[in-house]
């Protein structure tokens, strides 16, 4: 388990691994955001926490494909599947990886680029908080649309159709978390509901990721 | 006895391909698969690698002891020669990778990229596997494509090694191996019946 973390992890790094394209689109989406609504500071001030958790959403989102897609073109998916490890150890270590080079980055990344959007000050805590509650869950619920579509040609537009629907949840309760953050409200509810849905996907989730790749291995 | 299939029927796609294999290995046994293209070669090696299960009959292995090779090597191109053994080490729960390396005369390759490899070397990478995985049956598909005379010899010889010490191996392949102990087992007599589309749901899995 921690070897296929670690070699994940390496490829991520090496040469077109990937690793800091997220975090790129991140950065372009959250400087174009002032250029089309206009920079009036207040309007920005005011949906900062929606575009600042719609870019981390869209962010994640591009990377989902190479999640699995690439283990399966080269063959090791089929040889880690007849390995001892077992299949919802080999996708909650992608999840793991996948968080780790594109989820976690965003959450260390996002304060900075609340600057770029006029974020109040009370709300660079809660939006980190939020982010790193749910980013996991993107992470999850990817790998599961992952799952679904490989070894389908031009998978990744069928995994998004798949995938955004599913992200609903985590962004209206991410997004709202931020806000009333920002806005210095109570925010226990969705703060609740936010880390019991990533608790629930982390839980659930690998188990129906599993039993779709094996169906898709055969 | 490391590996028994009875009476086994296999389907790619959805249809049947072979029906009624039987085959068995003892430890040092080698059986070498023959049959003409599309018999379903691979697809008796998948099923057997458990990664598709039979349509009926029955796949008897040791647990723990098989260790597939398929047409493609799960070489990642951006990592070493070694760092990509290693990893495979580490998923098996072996540890010592230089036997292999000797073996595929991959030692002064160690270092380069996997994806600076020829397809031969890689294919050498492929099979310098097995080595590392420590697994006792090895289920070969097609082990020696892009592989030059010597290699071919290289990896008659790791074979033979293998059964010497107790393994056995399945290996579906076209070409003479030089392994003149292997049993031959031509799947041609198990060709399955076409089968008429009777069952609707079917059609669509």
């Amino acid at each position: 388990m921690i070897a296929l973390l670690s070699r994940d992890l390496r490829l991520a790094m090496r040469a077109g691994g990937g690793f800091g394209l997220g975090l790129a689109f991140f950065l372009i989406v959250v400087v174009l955001v002032p250029f089309g609504v206009g920079p009036e500071s207040g309007l920005l001030a005011r949906i900062a926490p929606g575009i600042l958790w719609l870019g981390a959403l869209l962010a994640c989102l591009l990377s989902l494909d190479r999640i699995l897609a690439l283990d399966w073109e080269d063959g090791s998916l089929d040889l880690l599947a007849t390995s001892p490890l077992p299949m919802e150890g080999i996708v909650s270590v992608k999840a793991l990886a996948h968080w780790l080079t594109t989820g976690l980055p965003l959450v260390l990344a996002a304060p900075v680029f609340g600057i770029l959007l006029n974020l109040p000050a009370p709300g660079f805590g809660w939006l980190v908080v939020s982010l790193a509650l749910g980013t996991p869950a993107l992470s999850v619920i990817g790998t599961f649309g992952a799952a679904l579509t490989v070894g389908l040609k031009r998978g990744g537009l069928l995994l998004s159709l798949l995938v955004l629907p599913l992200y609903v949840p985590t962004l209206i309760f991410g997004a709202e978390v931020a806000r009333r953050g920002a806005e210095g409200m109570a925010l226990g509810t969705p703060l609740a509901l936010l880390a019991g849905i990533t608790c629930g996907t982390i839980a659930l989730l690998p188990f129906a990721s599993a039993a779709v790749l094996k169906v898709n291995l055969r | 006895m490391v590996l028994s299939v009875s009476g086994a029927s296999v389907a790619r796609g959805g249809i049947p391909v072979l029906e009624g294999v039987s085959l068995r290995l003892s430890p040092g046994e080698a059986l070498v698969l023959r049959g003409p293209n599309g018999i379903g070669k691979t697809t008796l090696l998948r099923t057997v690698a458990g990664l598709q299960p039979p349509l009926s009959g029955t796949v008897e292995a040791a647990p723990e002891s098989l260790v597939y090779a398929a047409h493609a090597d799960g070489i990642k191109a951006t990592l070493t020669v070694e760092e990509n053994l290693k990893f495979w080490a580490q998923v098996f729960g072996t540890r010592d990778i230089s036997p292999a390396l000797d073996a595929f005369c991959l030692g002064p390759l160690a270092d380069r990229p996997a994806g600076a490899l020829s397809a031969g070397q890689k294919r050498r990478l492929g099979l310098a596997r097995l080595l590392v995985t420590g697994r006792a049956v090895w289920l070969l598909d097609e082990p020696t494509v892009s592989l030059d005379a010597e290699a071919v010899a290289m990896f008659a010889s790791a074979v033979r090694a293998h059964l010497a010490a107790g393994g056995a191996a399945l290996i579906a392949t076209h070409i003479d191996l030089g392994l003149a102990e292997a049993r031959l087992l031509d799947l041609s007599a198990c060709r399955a019946a076409p089968l008429a589309a009777d069952d609707f749901d079917g059609a669509f899995l």
